[in-house]
This record gives C-alpha cells, structure tokens and sequence, in this order.
C-alpha cells in the first residue's frame, strides 16, 4: 500500500472525525447517568418513530424517482435533455427553509408526517440522482445491448442488467438521503415535525451543550445503522467494466409513445421541486413588506457565498480522492472502515460542527482561525465531505485498473499515473463531487451564522435575517440568487456530460 | 488577525485614513483601526435581539458617540452557547438579549462584568439583574393569540391553566422549545407548586397528541393561527403586532386576548444587555449600554416607524402608543426577573412531561 495515499487519508479522516471526539468529550461531561435518563425518556419513542418513518420512506421514494429521472435522462430520446439535466438538480440547492416556507405558505395541508416527505423527497432527490446520472455515463452499455439482443426485454432488461449496474450508485445516494434526514432542521421547524435534530436544537436552546451532544452521539448511532444496512443490501455483487477499447456511440431508447407522459412527468417534478418555491419567492418581491431593513447587498452576499462555497467543494473534491482510491484499489477492512466512517459527519448537525472547530480552536489554539473565512470553508468541507466521496468513488469504481496497471508497467510512477490516467477517467466524478458540494454549502446556514466573520453575510445568512424578522418582500431576492447561483453549477455538470457523450459512455 | 469589515462606504474611508496613518508596518499585518489609540474605538455586538430593533440602535449609538458597532446577528441561545465555548477569548463585547434567561444563565457562569450604576438606575429595578451584572432595555407580555373564525373569544380560557383542559384538544398550538414559554412555566410553578404544574403540562401534552400543532418558533405560532391552521396559542404580544405590520392589516385573521389579571399566564419578560467580562473595550461597551437605556435610545425602541420593535420601552420614562395597552396599565403575575433566573427547572418540568 502506497505511504503517501494512507498519510493523505488519514489526515483527512481525522479531520472529519474531530466532531465526533468534541461529542464524546461534551457528553462525557453531562455524565452516563444523565444521558442515559435523557435517552430513555417518554419523548424518545415519539423522536424515534417520527425519524425512522420519514427517512424510511423518504429515502425510498428519492431511489425511485432520483433513478427513473436519471436513466431517462441519459439514456432516452427525451426532448430537450439538456435543460431537463440541469433543471432536475437545481432544487437541491433550494434552501430548506425558502422550501418549506413556500408549500407552507401555500397550503395548509403541507405540515407534519407528510409535509415533511412531500419537502424532503422533492428537495433531496438529486442526491440519487447525480451518483445515478454519472454511473449511468460511464457504466457499460454493452451489457444492456447484449440483454436486448438476446431478447430479453426493456424492462426486464432495465430491472436485471441497468439496475445492477447502478446498484453501487443507488445505495450511495440513498446512503446521502437517509443521513442528510437525519441532520435537517431548518424545514422541520417550520414545518412542525419533531425529529432527534429538533430536538437536539431545543436543547442547544436551553443552553443544555451536553444534553445536545449525547442527543447528537444518537445521530450518529443511527447513521452507522443507515451505514450497515448499506452494507449488508449491498453484499459483495460488483460490477467492473469489461474495458473494451472501441470508440463508438451510445444508442438511445426511443421513447415513442412514453414521450408525452414522461414529459409531463418530468414537468410536474420540476413544477412542484423548483417551481413553488421559486414562484413563491417571487411572489414575496411583489407583495411583502413595508419596512425596509438593512443588510448587505446582493453582491457582497453572493460574492461571499460563491466564495466559500466554491472553496470548500474544491477542498473536499481533492480529500475525496486520497480515500477513495485507498479503499477502492487497496480494499480491506480498514480501507473499507476508513472510508465508511466518514459518511457519519452527514448525520451531524451543521451546529455540532461549528461548534466543535469553535471548541477546539479556542482550547487548543489560542483561538486561531476562529470567525475567519478557512475556519468556515473547513466546517463546510467536513459537512459535505461524504457528498464528494460518493461522487469520486462512484465514478472511480466503474474505471478499470487495468489502464493504471499498464501505465505503471510503463514505467509511470504513482503520482503520474494518478495525474495522467486516473483523474482523467474519472472527471466526470469530480465534476459531480465539485458540484454537489457546492449546491450543498450554497443553503449552509447553522454553522454559517456561527463562525461568518463578523459583519459579512451569505445569502442564506442574509435571507435568514430577513425572514426571521418577516420582511419576506426583501428576503425573496436572496432566495431568487440562491437558486441563481445553484443553477450555475448544475448546468456546468450537465453541459460536461453532454460535449463527451461517446467517451464517457464507452471505455477510453 | 481578524480584520474588522467596514459596512459602508463611509466607514471604509475613514478605516482606510486611520490604517494609514498608524502605519504601512500594521497595514501589513493585516491590523484594522486599533481601538486603543485614540483615534476611533470599536465594539463588537452579539445580538440577539430582532435585527430592525438592534440596527436602529446601533445607527443612532454611531452618530452619537463616533464608536463603532460591529455586529453579529444570530438567536440568543446560540450567542449565549457561543460565548461560553468561547470562554476568556470571546470577541465579543456587549450581548443583547430577548430574554432575561440567556443573561442569567451566562451570569451564572460568571462571564459577565458589572452594569455601571448609572446605567442600571435608568431601569426600574425589579427588570435589572439582581445582582447588577445586566441591565433590562425592553419589555413584553404574554398573550393569546386566536383565530376568531375557528375559536370565539368567550371560549378562550381565563386562566393559563385552562390550556391543559381537554376542550382545547387539537385546537392549541404550543412552541415547548421557545424561551419564551418557559417563564410562565416558572410562574406557574411559583403559584401553583411542582406537582400541579406538571399535571397541567401533561394535560397540554395530551391535547397536542395526535396533532401536528407543536411548533419551534413563535413566529410559526402567529403565523399558523393567522392563516387558520390552528384556532389559538400563547405568544409575546411583539409577535402579533410585527406580523400585522409586515404583512399589512387586510391579511389579518387574528386577535390578541389577555390572560386573567395577576394570572401565571400573564408575564412579563424583559429584553436586556450586558458588558462580558472578557471584553477588552469595557469603556465603550459600556457605553453601548447606557445608550440603549437613554432617553434617544428608548424612543427609538418606543417608536415602530424607526425600529418596528412593539416591545416596551422600560427605561428614562419613555412610553409608547404601540402596542395600545400602556405599560403601566398591564396587570401582570407578579414575579421577579430573580424569580424566573435562567429557565432551567422549567425546563426539567416541560422534559417531564414529555413536552421536551
């Protein structure tokens, strides 16, 4: 195993984990007695059942559509594929509360149980979806050709050739789903559904710190639980392209007479996913407020947004690949740990984080980097860690060896191998690692609010101010530049598939 | 080093003549305007407080007295965890506060420095710090907010505990989590004893079971009553006051009704500031203080055109046309800021009774 590769991973799993250690050490605090009083209370059931029931469900329902809209996407005749493939990801840079507070506003019916699927499934579909897309670009069509030549057919072909194709991909996104459930907040509380994250914000409230921790070290049981059912669904089937060598392009499915209702339905879930809360937005620029309330500009809070934002998707794409490729290439079970363990941080809210690199900086570092940009581009690149890898891994799983394998048989050293072969074959990844970070970070608000240097803004911070105050005519643009913003990323990605659609869905 | 960010033009011209002239040397460090020059001081503000309210104050404290405010928005309980994470070394100066407990709750663990005496004597001091170390600036009360198309007046309860009765099953909405209930869990808790309070808490419990009428925030409670998603709830008067003003009086389907005089429901809860002791600008911060509680600073508070607060102004005799009801003719539980410290053993009882 390669000296640089471990030291490289384990820096950067540490990292990722020091969150973990600053909720032992809170916890440790409060004393065993006192969490295990505050576990097995009455309320715990009612937080178990509504979290286990939302996530079950919502992460069921995000498969099945994230899935359906990524292989029609890439894989069928569907009219005007290109804006569908940016218009699809976008509502996952929607922030939360903007979400929420349009369906809520508009309907009373969108509250509780099934206001929180309805807001969650359309706001966190992409997350199967991108991994979906970009297996989906570098999978092996021959297999599903080969199936249709023996006449098998399209949806049997679909369910036993495409689907196993895109298991690794699919468990990946639901992976995201589930644990990014389990760490929302901001559409809950404006919804009225009780979770552990609600909770653990109550607390926070009541400036119970080590209450909020043992609560926050529950999180991340059950994010191992969400990680060993992954596990265990996944078995060891692998699917490893063959490596043929030909160029040649990838032939479509012909929609035919599916056209029309696929259209409509892609049309209603860009309605409902991006539609309301844009239009409610819009809707606020017209029609709220009165007073006007001051804040940043536009500008300023969009400048620093990108900034950070973009940061911290570059960091974490880079971080991304060190582990990946340790527990791709060198699996054992310490790679494979390694690299499971820190998918753990998704299940931890923002506010945990902030917390922890406020708790070390001022105890360990004199306070160092303390409410500075780096501080706060790090808190972002440990929360969206995991989005990165599942990118970069997805991608990196479907490259063959084999080309690595010739290039150091030519003599290459590792470094170059990792410049010249590897990174080129798994592009599209890390352009999806790069994106999904960044739509991820743009909403970051929790973490945000707590380490922002003081007097600068972000336009989730900024919208937040406003909205808290109910000056939602002016908090609307905010909103509008957010998902401005989102768009940005999105259409890069989808445009980056499309000028390579022979190379990325053949081998190289 | 952290550079303080200038928010205005202005300030950016006037930061980038003091930098110049302390020095190419500084510059190069990346020092802002160093307070302790002479030239021009800063604060820095954690606010917890509505940001329209802390901003007019802060723009009127500028122009009086030259020093500038660096502020950082966020809600109290955050501010007030952060400060204590952030021990000796906090950046911050002066914390303002909705509520009496944050400061309370950050007195007891001694990282507060004493109020001047001139300061505090502005305030009537049964909504002081007991001990001196904060200074009360605002007031509000706790109401009954109600939808009159789906609950009539006649059938709200007189008493806060008639919210436990089994007629008001499914028609509450309640914010366990919000800072502002739990003085009046307290309240009852002094009236009534432990054993009655938590029999009353249960029965609330039980009428919001099997209802999604649970809620975070206290603007939700306003909001959802409003729209008719639920017939009533217990709010801060301010809440109803700046709903009506932000989404114009035609979108209002919403009524406020008084608990019973002297009742445990009807309280009193104070907004206040305080100096931290880690602060390095004890002068100025201050400062910042006795501004809140002066005559200017009180008028803006009292006049909603300029901080659209709806609080009460508490301080140099300033008094206020809205909300309509005069400060001084409010008959509120009696129970002292002392009386209701920093929440917690509310906060055991709303845990005990699966609330929390």
């Amino acid at each position: 195993m390669p000296q640089g590769l471990v030291a490289a991973s384990v820096v950067v799993v540490g990292v990722l984990l020091a969150p973990l250690a600053f909720l032992l050490i809170e916890s440790a605090g409060a004393g065993v007695g006192t969490v295990a009083h505050l576990v097995w209370r009455p309320l715990t059931a009612t937080l178990l059942w509504n979290t286990v029931r939302l996530t079950l469900v919502v992460t069921v329902l995000c498969a099945v559509i994230g899935t359906l809209t990524a292989w029609c996407v890439e894989r069928t005749d569907l009219p005007g594929r290109r804006v569908w493939a940016v218009l699809v990801v976008i509502p996952f840079a929607i922030p939360d509360f903007v979400v929420s507070f349009g369906w809520a506003s508009l309907s009373t019916w969108v509250q509780g149980f099934r206001g929180a699927v309805l807001v969650m499934t359309l706001a966190v579909y992409p997350l199967v979806y991108l991994p979906v897309a970009a297996a989906l670009r570098s999978a092996d069509p021959g297999l599903e050709e080969t199936s249709r030549s023996l006449g098998v057919g399209r949806v049997r072909t679909f369910l036993r050739v495409t689907l196993a194709q895109l298991r690794g991909a699919i468990f990946g996104g639901c992976v995201l789903v589930a644990l990014v459930i389990l760490a929302e907040y901001g559409a809950f509380e404006i919804l009225g559904y009780q979770t552990f994250t609600t909770e653990i914000f109550n607390e926070f409230r009541i400036f119970n710190v080590p209450t909020a921790c043992a609560l926050s070290l529950v999180l991340v049981v059950f994010g191992v639980v969400v990680l060993a059912v992954d596990a265990a669904a996944r078995g060891k089937g692998r699917s490893v392209r063959t490596g043929q060598l030909a160029q040649r392009t990838l032939s479509r499915y012909r929609l035919g007479r599916a056209e029309v209702p696929v259209l409509l339905a892609f049309t209603a879930l860009v309605g409902l996913a991006l539609g309301v809360p844009v239009a409610s937005s819009v809707y606020w620029v017209f029609e709220g407020g009165v007073h006007a309330l001051a804040g940043v500009s536009l500008l300023s809070a969009g400048w620093h947004t990108a900034l950070y934002s973009g940061a911290a998707a570059l960091l974490d794409t880079l971080a991304a690949v060190p582990v990946a490729l340790l527990s791709l290439r060198h699996s054992s079970l310490v790679t494979r740990l390694l690299e499971r363990s820190t998918y753990v941080v998704l299940a931890m809210p923002g506010i945990v984080i902030a917390l922890a690199l406020a708790y070390f900086s001022e105890r360990y570092a004199n306070g160092f980097g303390y409410q500075t940009a780096p501080l706060l581009i790090l808190a972002y690149a440990i929360l969206s860690f995991p989005l990165a890898l599942v990118a970069v891994r997805a991608s990196l799983a479907h490259a063959s060896v084999r080309f690595e394998e010739i290039a150091r048989s030519l003599g290459h050293r590792r470094l170059m191998v990792l410049a010249r072969v590897t990174l080129p074959l798994v592009a599209p990844g890390l352009a999806a690692a790069f994106a999904l970070v960044f739509l991820a970070t743009v909403t970051e608000l929790t973490a945000t609010l707590m380490l922002i240097p003081t007097g600068v803004q972000t336009l989730a911070t900024q919208f937040w101010a406003y909205q808290q105050n109910l000056s939602y005519g002016q908090a609307a643009p905010f909103a509008l530049l957010i998902i401005g913003i989102a768009a940005v990323p999105s259409y890069v990605i989808a445009r980056y598939f499309d000028r390579h659609p022979s190379r990325s869905a053949t081998a190289r | 080093m952290r550079l303080p960010r200038p928010r205005s033009p202005l300030r950016a011209v006037v930061a980038l003549v003091a930098t110049t002239a302390i020095g190419g040397v500084l510059a190069a460090c990346g020092s802002g305007p160093a307070s302790g020059s002479g030239s021009r001081q800063s604060i820095t503000l954690y606010n917890g407080q509505h940001v329209q309210t802390t901003d007019a104050l802060v723009a009127g404290f500028e122009r009086a007295t030259g020093i500038t405010v660096d502020v950082r928005d966020g809600t109290e309980d955050t501010l007030t965890n952060q400060i204590v994470t952030e021990g000796a070394r906090s950046p911050a100066d002066v914390i303002y506060t909705e509520n009496s407990p944050a400061l309370e709750y950050l007195q007891s663990k001694g990282l507060l420095a004493k109020v001047d005496p001139g300061s505090l004597a502005k305030t009537p001091s049964r909504y002081n710090s007991p001990s001196g170390d904060w200074v009360g600036v605002s007031a509000r009360v706790s109401v009954m907010i109600y939808n009159p198309s789906l609950i009539s007046k006649s059938q709200l309860p007189t008493s806060v505990l008639g919210l436990a009765s089994p007629r008001y099953k499914g028609k509450l909405a309640f914010a366990p989590g919000e800072t502002d209930f739990q003085p009046i869990v307290t309240a009852v808790d002094r009236a009534y004893g432990k054993a009655a309070t938590l029999s009353w808490l249960e029965g609330i419990s039980a009428n919001l079971s099997g209802y999604t009428h649970t809620y975070a925030a206290n603007e939700t409670i306003a909001d959802e009553v409003n729209r008719g998603v639920v017939a009533f709830g217990v709010i801060n008067q301010y809440y109803w006051y700046r709903m009506r003003a932000e989404i114009g009086r035609s979108n209002i389907h919403s009524a406020l009704a008084y608990f019973a005089p002297h009742d445990p429901g009807y309280v009193i809860d104070v907004s206040g500031a305080a100096v931290l002791k880690s602060s390095k600008h004890q002068a100025a911060a201050q400062e910042f203080l006795a501004y809140l509680v002066s005559k200017a600073g009180q008028s803006i508070i009292a006049d909603p055109s300029k901080s659209i607060s709806f609080e009460y102004p508490i301080a140099s005799g300033v008094t206020t046309k809205a909300p309509e009801t005069p400060f001084n003719r409010l008959q509120p539980y009696p129970i002292t800021v002392g009386e209701l410290g920093d929440g917690r053993a509310a906060v055991a009882l709303l845990t005990e009774a699966g609330l929390l």
